[in-house]
């Protein structure tokens, strides 16, 4: 845990207290890798962990940007703020990106209860951004009830929102595929909820009973029995109320079952291997450039004197013994 | 604590946004295609925004830029009150273009309050997209 909110640095300071604009500015170095807000992130770590984070993924075109607004508008209805990300994917090409998410936002020009910020896949595979963690948290420090997050359109193993997550609701519509398609490995195995949207469409019925016979082959390994939810969000809407009380029920049987402290050890297990990893690779390439005799070791390599594998034993010894 | 990281080239975000009640986003689009093939980040708000929701929306995405698209005549009333709701909200230094059918006289009374590039119908999209670059480098 961090100190007490006396010790934050002026920036934690203005997030926690509600400064918009400084998190929006701070969301922005998050994504950019700038490593000035490392204090920062740090000293906010402390105030999370508390909202439920509600991954909101599906192929595209399914109605996930729709789902997010109608879901924003229950949420509001319960006096809940809510802070929102909404990933699209960034050209592999050129790097740019058209971040639509926000369209469907319902005019909410006043109400400082809800936060969107759009972002850009930026070259990660798995339907969310390097950065959308550390983005869903500084939305949970700054005093959002419920964070929720849109992925890009997904296909069958972009499973990454699982990470982050705390109720994964897997959105398809009807005549996405046959009974076979559910049985496939990825995205249906990560659904704590199964949301059957445009519910109003001929073959909604199918698709649901089509879920109801997947999740009647055995549940979650943690014991969570997924729930289908017919949804449909144009007038009337159809199912959002439901929906939200499908969560709200996952988010409860996390914290009766334990399976939320089982999860988080996961998730926080492989996010600090990672970014030790990161941390030793970096250093471990500073050395191979920077260090005469390892540079000699590469040469060597180069020349297929020696193979990687010893050459990499040799650079890890290496560092632990310099010189 | 951990060795700066590699710098990274951050891409430019820009807010592409319609204000007011025509319903005409071709020109929008093709503008947000143009900007997102030179590499930017285009959040597309699309449609019929007040000025209220266009500064709220460009201020939560923490633009470096913002494009406004306008066919209705009413510039004159509705740029004129984004620019002032930028200045109150902390966004003064955001730079601002705009698109559409606007007359010469108004382009003139526009950049004289501070809209910083106007194109017209012919302007070329190589050019909105050099604008809008030297835009952001000539404000960051």
């Amino acid at each position: 845990m961090t100190g007490g909110s006396g010790r934050l640095p002026t920036v934690a300071r203005a997030i926690v207290d509600g400064d918009r604009r400084v998190l929006a500015r701070t969301i922005t170095q998050v994504e950019n890798g700038d490593p000035s807000v490392d204090r920062v992130i740090r000293s906010l770590y402390g105030r999370t962990g508390h909202a439920p984070v509600v991954g909101i993924t599906g192929p595209l075109g399914v109605g996930k940007s729709s789902l997010v607004n109608a879901l924003v508008g229950r949420l509001r209805s319960l006096g809940q703020s809510v802070g929102v990300v909404g990933v699209d994917p960034s050209s592999p090409f050129t790097g740019g990106s058209v971040l639509g998410d926000r369209i469907r936002l319902e005019r909410r020009a006043d109400d400082t209860g809800v936060f969107f910020r759009s972002m850009a896949s930026r070259g990660a595979a798995g339907g969310v951004a390097a950065a959308t963690r550390e983005v869903c948290r500084l939305l949970e420090a700054a005093g959002f009830d419920v964070v929720l997050v849109e992925t890009v359109g997904s296909g069958q193993v972009d499973v990454a929102i699982r990470d982050i997550a705390s109720t994964s609701i897997v959105v398809v519509v009807p005549h996405l595929g046959d009974e076979v398609q559910t049985l496939k490995a990825g995205l249906f195995e990560i659904a704590d909820i199964f949301c059957v949207n445009k519910v109003d469409l001929p073959g909604a019925e199918i698709a649901k009973r089509d879920l109801t016979e997947l999740v009647n082959l055995g549940g979650r390994p943690t014991g969570w029995a997924p729930r289908i939810v017919g949804t449909s969000t144009v007038d009337p809407p159809v199912g959002i109320p439901e929906l939200w009380d499908d969560v709200l029920a996952h988010e409860k049987f996390l914290d009766e079952s334990g399976e939320r402290a089982r999860g988080e050890r996961r998730r926080l297990s492989s996010e600090i291997v990672g970014l030790a990893r990161d941390h030793v690779g970096r250093e471990l390439f500073d050395r191979l450039e920077r260090d005469p005799a390892l540079r000699r070791l590469l040469d060597e390599v180069v020349a297929h004197r020696i193979d990687p594998r010893t050459a990499a034993d040799r650079l890890v010894r290496g560092g632990r013994r310099p010189g | 604590m951990a060795k700066a990281r590699a710098p990274k080239k951050a891409p430019i975000r820009v807010l592409m946004a319609k204000p007011g009640l025509d319903g005409h986003d071709r020109g929008a689009k093709v503008v947000a295609r143009a900007l997102r093939d030179a590499g930017m980040e285009v959040i597309y708000a699309g449609l019929r925004q007040t000025p209220e929701e266009i500064v709220r929306a460009a201020l939560e995405e923490d633009v470096d830029l913002i494009g406004l698209s306008i066919l209705s005549g009413a510039h004159m009333a509705l740029f004129p009150r984004i620019l002032t709701l930028l200045k109150e909200q902390g966004g003064r230094s955001i730079p601002v273009f705009a698109g559409g059918i606007i007359p010469d006289e108004d382009a003139r009374r526009l950049k004289k309050a501070g809209i910083r590039a106007i194109f017209g119908p012919g302007s070329s999209l190589e050019e909105i997209v050099t604008t809008a670059q030297s835009l952001v480098h000539r404000s960051s």
